[in-house]
């Protein structure tokens, strides 16, 4: 069999794999992979500015097609970049292959330049790694690092490659299917587990299904799966911030997002329910509140394809470990086999729309000033119709951004959850728009998260990319200082968003084109301003400057102590609460 | 404020991996990284054509934490099975120990007549010196040591706990 280099099987092993983007940065330890990229010709290899950008743009084209997104970066500064985004897909549970040169074998250990211990440095930030020492297992270790990063939950998977491995040949050949002799994870769940989450659901009286982005990893079948399990069950749906668009929006069973900025439906329906259905969520701390008060009269289902998460916060009376969306194409079935009747739950409807009553995502507005969640609400209204894909960075705008952007689709929201890394939004909105060619992608952002990799403007410029950035600017790290107002009696502790640069400028030396929205009379047509350009643009869309976001559950506090308004918050909270994250 | 802790209790595992470079930074990174006790991990391969190792842990933890440290072990990918020999069944478990003991005349005659209670075999001697070999459970060993340190103990080598379960069937 004729050998090939290192490189060259890595190339091919990418295109047996079926990959057709990878987002990267050249250096010295990966110029050989970069040559056979070159010389095939058969990848698109997009340059990002910052590795970092590189993870997130991955993570983003994931998210947006259920590809896995694949990363090439160099040695030493190149695999450090890239560990925030690694960290990012493991925490959000993201298919990734990060690919990184390492210094010669031989150099391993010398401190050579450009070296760092990238697998001891990943170890704990993968879901797996590898250092591959010989360039005859290359192939194998890029099949099973694809395999590893998309079966089970999904995440993201580092393989290291020395340079003399890179040049060094070997022979390839593709392999057949994997049957990894460990791991092999549980996708059917067992069908007594299935049949008596059934039998919980006919019975119970307030039922709650607890909805997260395991159902989106799943599919867009499980979406599909869980409309009608809610239609059989007439049962009221919530989703985490990673599961938003798994339920429509606009279902009158959908009671929007649960959890520290969810509403007050959600988090109400969760206190008083006596059945909670969690598919795909992981009881993540920003989700239960305070532990002790969590849903306190429910009987609890995990449905999880991670054995892990279950009781490991949240006691549970019925685990299953499946697969989101074959679990509930299972409890269809068996719900249709049986042929229950819809449920009579028209006294815990009633009792939600109490709830809803109180409109907790109302707000004041006054003057001309526009309010980051009527921009929101805006921007909406005028692309709604297009299911645009829309990013975020992190912190207040994207709490308003969950709370009132309505999405009825899976793969359409891409946020940074369980890692919470601000400058997120942008290269993902880049990584997005590659996927999906022909869909508005928006990010809509912060005016200090954005700043965190603001370098990728050059990116979506030279890839001819037509991204929108939204920026709310409301001129400060608007959740820090939420939380210094809360807990720290108003000390705006390096809070404050000092010598901004003009967004407007900076974008068309970018260029970008540049808008500026100052007033709420000019908010509508900004945004059709932005729509109407084909090509990039940023818009600085200026909005209320205090305006915090609600409602709110203090960190500590249960779900039943909902901040509602501005005007019930307190100056400052004891250590215990000061504490926790 | 201060910190509070949760009463623990103590089992020992016996996780069978792939013996594969890292491994035992893979498990005793996740130890440190979710913040579990490790009290003593010996590892050694186990098969003929060295591709498969056996761990042996001994930690303490809450019966939830307890819970989550099997899964999250048994979520690494190069772990084969992991099984919790305490609560298990039946298990023996054995620790073998290394004990230098310095010392002349009575001390000398002493530390050999206490370390025949204790089975312990002489593998070293000079004419001022013994090194013995003690082998089973931790409070045996701990309880020669502590002997020891009366009749002139100089150092300690302990392998750390090694388990199996009872019976016919592997565990």
């Amino acid at each position: 069999m004729t050998e090939q280099s290192g490189a060259d099987i890595l190339v091919e092993a990418l295109c047996d794999l079926g990959v057709e983007v990878v987002f990267g940065y050249p250096g010295g330890a990966v110029l050989p992979i970069y040559d056979a990229l070159f010389r095939s010709g058969r990848i698109k290899h997009i340059l990002v500015r910052h590795e970092q950008a590189a993870t997130h743009a991955a993570e983003g084209y994931a998210r947006s097609t259920g590809k896995p997104g694949v990363v090439l970066v160099t040695s030493g500064p190149g695999a450090t970049n890239a560990v925030t985004g690694i960290t990012d897909a493991l925490m959000d549970s993201i298919p990734m292959v990060v690919i990184t040169g390492q210094v010669p074998t031989a150099l391993i250990g010398t401190d050579a330049f450009q070296e760092a211990d990238t697998v001891g440095i990943t170890r704990h930030c993968s879901k797996h790694n590898y250092l591959v020492k010989d360039p005859a297992k290359l192939g194998a270790i890029i099949h099973e690092a694809f395999h590893i990063a998309t079966k089970g939950r999904p995440g993201p998977v580092v393989v290291d490659i020395p340079k003399d491995v890179q040049v060094a040949t070997a022979a390839y050949t593709k392999p057949g299917a994997i049957q990894h002799k460990t791991y092999r994870p549980q996708v059917k769940a067992d069908r007594a587990a299935i049949e008596q989450v059934v039998d919980m659901l006919a019975a119970a009286e307030r039922p709650v299904l607890y909805t997260g982005g395991g159902i989106i990893n799943s599919g867009p079948a499980a979406s599909q799966m869980l409309a009608e399990l809610a239609r059989l069950t007439g049962a009221p749906v919530t989703s985490t911030l990673m599961g938003l668009g798994c339920f429509p929006a606009s279902s009158p069973q959908f009671l929007g997002m649960l959890g520290m900025h969810g509403t007050y439906e959600a988090n109400m329906a969760m206190n008083q329910a006596d059945l909670v259905v969690a598919i795909g969520a992981r009881f993540d701390d920003r989700v239960t509140g305070r532990l002790d008060a969590f849903s306190p009269n429910s009987r609890k289902v995990h449905i999880d394809i991670d054995r892990s998460s279950i009781n490991k916060t949240v006691r549970i009376d019925l685990p299953i470990v499946a697969d989101a969306g074959h679990a509930m194409e299972d409890m269809v079935r068996i719900w249709k086999s049986r042929q229950h009747p819809k449920p009579d739950t028209r006294e815990w409807w009633s009792r939600i729309a109490e709830w809803r009553a109180v409109a907790c995502l109302s707000f004041p507005e006054v003057g001309n000033d526009i309010m980051p969640q009527r921009a929101i609400r805006a921007l909406w209204e005028a692309t709604h119709a297009r299911q645009p894909i829309i990013t975020t960075e992190v912190g207040q705008h994207q709490m308003w951004a969950a709370q009132h952007f309505g999405f009825e689709l899976p793969n359409k929201w891409l946020t940074s959850g369980g890692l919470g890394t601000m400058g997120y939004g942008l290269p993902a909105a880049i990584g997005a728009q590659l996927g999906n060619p022909n869909a508005l992608v928006i990010d809509i952002a912060g005016e200090a998260s954005i700043q965190m990799n603001i370098q990728e403007l050059a990116t979506a410029t030279q890839y001819r990319l037509p991204v929108k950035i939204f920026i709310l600017n409301n001129q400060y790290m608007g959740m820090v200082r939420q939380w210094q107002e809360l807990t720290y009696s108003s000390r705006y502790a390096e809070s404050y968003s000092e010598s901004l640069p003009d967004f407007v400028k900076l974008g068309e030396a970018y260029g970008w084109k540049g808008i500026r929205i100052e007033t709420r009379d000019q908010l509508d047509a900004g945004i059709a301003d932005m729509l109407a350009y084909d090509g990039p643009v940023i818009v600085d869309c200026m909005v209320s400057q205090l305006t915090n976001c609600f409602p709110m559950i203090p960190s500590g506090a249960a779900h039943t102590d909902m901040i509602l308004q501005a005007n019930e918050v307190s100056g400052t909270m004891d250590d215990e609460a000061k504490a926790l994250v | 404020m201060h910190i509070k802790t949760e009463a623990a209790e103590r089992h020992t595992l016996a996780v069978i991996v792939d013996n594969e470079p890292g491994i035992l930074a893979r498990i005793a990174g996740l130890f440190t990284a979710r913040g579990y006790n490790i009290e003593s991990l010996t590892v050694s391969e186990i098969t003929e054509d060295k591709a498969v190792s056996r761990i042996t842990i001994v930690t303490s933890a809450s019966p939830p934490v307890m819970e989550q440290i099997m899964a999250q072990l048994d979520r690494l990918v190069p772990v084969h099975r992991v099984t919790d020999l305490t609560v298990a069944g039946e298990h023996v478990e054995r620790e073998l120990a290394l004990v230098k003991v310095a010392g002349i005349g009575d001390k000398r005659i002493e530390a050999m007549r206490l370390a025949e209670v204790y089975r312990g075999r002489v593998v070293d001697a000079t004419t001022s010196s013994f090194v013995f070999e003690v082998t089973g459970g931790r409070d045996k060993i701990d309880k020669f040591v502590e002997l020891m340190a009366e009749v002139g103990l100089v150092e300690v080598a302990r392998t750390g706990i090694v388990a199996i379960s009872r019976g016919r069937e592997a565990a």
